[in-house]
Order: C-alpha cells, then structure tokens, then sequence
C-alpha cells in the first residue's frame, strides 16, 4: 500500500481547518439568537452533520444499484465506506437535536416525524452492519448490504411520509412554515453565513473521512488476503 | 452467463427464428404461473401435512393478545383506540415466526438448492414463496380476527378493514420473504430477520395502523384514503424492488 496521497494529506488539513472555521462562525461570528439565545448555536453544526449524512445514505442507495449491476467489489468498499461514515455524522445530527431539543421543547425526544424516521433511519443502517457481520464470504456480504441498503434508501423517505400522518413540532427553517413548529427563528444575513459555512465545512470534513476511510477498507481486504494466503 | 444459466437449453432442440422465439416466450411465460403456484403448492401441502408453521403462529398470536389484554389493560375505552395497534402488532409478530420457518426450511432440508436447480425464472420462486407466506398469515388472521371479536365484542368483520389488512400483509409479506431469505443465509440465521425486517416495514405498519384505526372509529373515506393510498405504494415498489434483487439473494 502506498503512503497516503499528497491531495488527501492536503485534505486532511483543510478538513480541519475548516472544522475551526466553521466553529468560529458559529460560536463567535453568529449572532446570539433572541428567544432561545446560546443554545440555538447547535444548530449550524445540526444543520451541517444532518445535510452531509442524508447526502451519503442517497449515495449509498445509488453505489448498492451500481454494484449489483457491475458486481464489482470495488462498489462495495466505497458504499461500506459511505455508510460508516454517514451514521456517524446522522448520530452526531440526532444527538446535537436532542441538545437543543431540551431547552426548546422540554424534553430531549418526542415522536416527531422528523426525530422518528432520523432513528429508524439509524437502526436501518445499524442493522446493515449487523447483517453484513453475519456473512463471511465477500461476494455474498456485498451483494446482501446493497439489497438492505437499496431497501433501506427506499424505505427511509416513505417512512418521513408515513409518520406525517400524526402531528410535527419540528420547526422547519428553510423554505416551509410549519404553524404548529415549536423553536423557529427566521435568520440575520451572519447566522446564515455561518449556516452555510458550516454546510461547506462539514461537507470537506465528510469528504475527507470518506477517502480514509475507502483507503482503510482497501488495506482490510489485503490483511484478509494476506491471512488466507498465509492458512494456505 | 445468467442467461444461460435460466434456461440451459435454449440454443437446441427449438424451431429457428421468429417461431423460435415465440415458442420460448409463450413457453416462458406459462412456466413461469406453473412454477409459482409449484412453490405455492408444495408448500401449502407441506405445511397441510405438519401443521406444524399454522399451530405455533396461530397459538402465538393468541399468546401476544393475552399479553396485551394484561399489559394494556384492554378495558372498554382503552379498547377503541388501541384494538388496530394490537392487532397489527400480533400480525407483525406471528409473521416474522411464519416468514423465518418458511425459509428455514427450505434451507436446512436442502430444498432451496433443488428449487435453485429447477429451470424457472429466480424470480417464479420468490413470488410462489410470497404467496405461501401470505396465505399462511391471512389464515392465521382469519382465525385471530373472530377470536377477538369474541374476546373483546368489537366487530372487526368490515370490508374496509379486511381490504386493509389484506394491503398491509402483502407488503409485510413482500419486503419479509426477501429478507428472510437473506437471514437464513447469514450466521445469526433467525434472529436478524426482525432486526433487518421491522425497521423497513415501518411505513407499512404504520399505514395499516392508521388505516384500521379510521375504519373502526368510523371516520369518513377522505381522511383514511391517504393511509390507503401509502400501503398501496408501499406493496407495488417493494415488490418491483424484491423482484428485481431476488436473484441477488439466492445465487450462488
């Protein structure tokens, strides 16, 4: 395996540059909201963390259908990758909501559409990892982890739909009213700066995570290679 | 090589051209309801002879309902507002028992590697396993219906309800033979089906609940037709989706 590439190295060091940058903006540079004040800061981080994980769960759906159509393993590593590292940020998402959730609405969790398909959509993608632990042959694991998670991809939007049939506090900040949402705000022209340079931030960071994290599952499948050859 | 595979005599014994391809199709398609209602068959016979899959889903179910009936305290008001969650959630549990033995069978005896051998469409072995899998849960819910009826003096017998019940199991059934094919196949085997099964038939659970909730307090069709409409979605997608990934699960 060679070292790791000069663009990732780079990478590496905007990733996290921009995670400074990012929290100045939103720490700092942000205004302090009026009715909710300090706490409302989650949300750019929130909003950042919950963009790039739904980005790379749809990713995730489309890599599963080119894999079982070229039945390249190559697919699957970069779909494994996609996943892992988009139910990290989607738990961060779920747990920076609670934060605010608590001063907000007065209490960390309630069944609102949005918070309910988060978790199921959680458990989804947790039980893709379950099921892909259960296989061992590589061919079999990666055809059944892109059927789960095609289904799972599909699934998620119809359970959003499925759950708007009881009621929402959610507020919803961009675009949309939501007359019975709890906790809105509309933003100053520094608050949405911050929102967007949070999105950009978090956007590099999930980047940068992801081409490790492809280059961590190529060194796993050489260490298995190298373990069999070994047995031989 | 798939190709080839469905269908390894296909370049011999078979007139030439156009004739030939008509032949194939027409012989296709008419192979392909033979060998789904041969799966549906072979099943409904095996399971006439043991009653073995019948006895334990429909004695659990009664199981589940007691404990509810306890654990719920189903008096008379609680009772309207929860009798569809119960009722759906008793479907969900005796279905999952159903869907793993229906595939456990099949692997344990060997028998999934003879239906793999036979001639047909993958595709023919899926839906003659939905089907079987469907039948096995709408009896049992033909005979949980009436016993709670009984149990509980609530008149479940409306056409709204068994429509929906109907809609909610084939989509429970759809999306639950396919990924019990693939837990059969892993090594927790039948402790992951309702691990990988209930997350993705949530909208449909979810649906049917509402659903059957509006027919038995009686609201007006306007407002249970987008729970309808939803389980109706929900059947035709993941049955394309099933059907088209099927042959994915059972390869080999």
């Amino acid at each position: 395996m060679p070292a790791r590439p000069t663009l990732l190295k780079i990478l590496d060091a905007v990733a996290i540059l921009m995670l400074g940058v990012a929290t100045y903006f939103a720490l700092v540079k942000a205004p302090t909201e009026l009715v909710m004040g300090q706490v409302q800061r989650v949300f750019y981080f929130h909003i950042g963390t919950a963009w790039t994980a739904l980005l790379g769960f749809l990713f995730a759906s489309v890599l599963s259908v080119i894999y079982l159509i070229t039945k390249n393993l190559k697919w699957d590593r970069y779909q494994v990758a996609a996943i892992e590292v988009s139910l990290v940020f989607f738990l961060i998402t779920i747990m920076l909501g609670s934060i605010w959730a608590y001063p907000a609405w007065n209490t960390w969790w309630t069944w609102d559409p949005r918070l309910t398909t988060a978790a199921i959509t959680e458990l989804v993608y947790i039980a893709y990892f379950m099921l892909r632990q259960g296989i061992d042959d590589p061919d079999r694991r990666a055809r059944f982890g892109a059927v789960y998670a095609l289904l799972g991809g599909i699934s998620a939007p119809i359970t959003f739909f499925a759950i708007r049939l009881y009621r929402t506090i959610h507020p919803v900040v961009i675009a949309g009213t939501n007359p019975k949402a709890e906790g809105s705000f509309s933003m100053t022209p520094d608050m949405l700066n911050a929102m967007f340079v949070a999105l950009i931030a978090f956007s590099v960071i999930f980047i940068d995570l992801y081409w490790n994290r492809i280059r961590l599952g190529h060194l796993q499948d050489k260490v298995e290679q190298l373990k069999l050859k070994v047995m031989m | 090589m798939t190709a080839d595979r469905t269908n390894p005599l296909s370049s011999r014994s078979l007139p030439e051209g156009d004739e030939r391809e008509r032949v194939r199709f027409r012989a296709s398609s008419g192979n392909f309801i033979k060998a789904v209602s041969a799966v549906l068959w072979k099943d409904v016979q095996a399971e006439f002879r043991s009653r073995e899959l019948f006895s334990a889903m429909l004695v659990f179910s009664l199981l589940i309902i007691l404990i509810f009936n306890f654990a719920l305290e189903l008096d008379i008001r609680t009772r309207q507002s929860v009798t569809s969650g119960v009722l759906w959630a008793t479907f969900a549990f005796a279905g999952t028992l159903g869907l793993n033995r229906s595939m456990a069978i099949e692997k344990d005896r060997g028998c999934i590697d003879g239906l793999l051998l036979a001639p047909v469409d993958r595709s023919a072995i899926y839906f003659g396993k939905v089907l079987s899998n469907l039948v096995f849960m709408l009896i049992v819910e033909a005979v949980v219906l009436p016993v709670y009826s009984v149990l509980y003096n609530i008149n479940l017998f409306q056409p709204g309800l068994l429509i929906v019940i109907l809609l909610g199991s084939i989509g429970y059934v759809a999306v639950g033979t396919l990924l019990a094919a693939m837990s059969v196949q892993t090594r927790m085997r039948d402790i992951l089906l309702p691990i990988l099964l209930f997350p993705v038939a949530i909208p449909v659970l979810l649906a049917a609940v509402k659903a059957s909730g509006g027919i038995l307090a009686g609201v007006p069709y306007e407002e249970i037709q987008f729970p309808i409409n939803l389980l109706i979605a929900y059947d035709l997608i993941f049955i394309a989706v099933a059907f088209m990934t099927f042959e994915n699960i059972v390869e080999e």
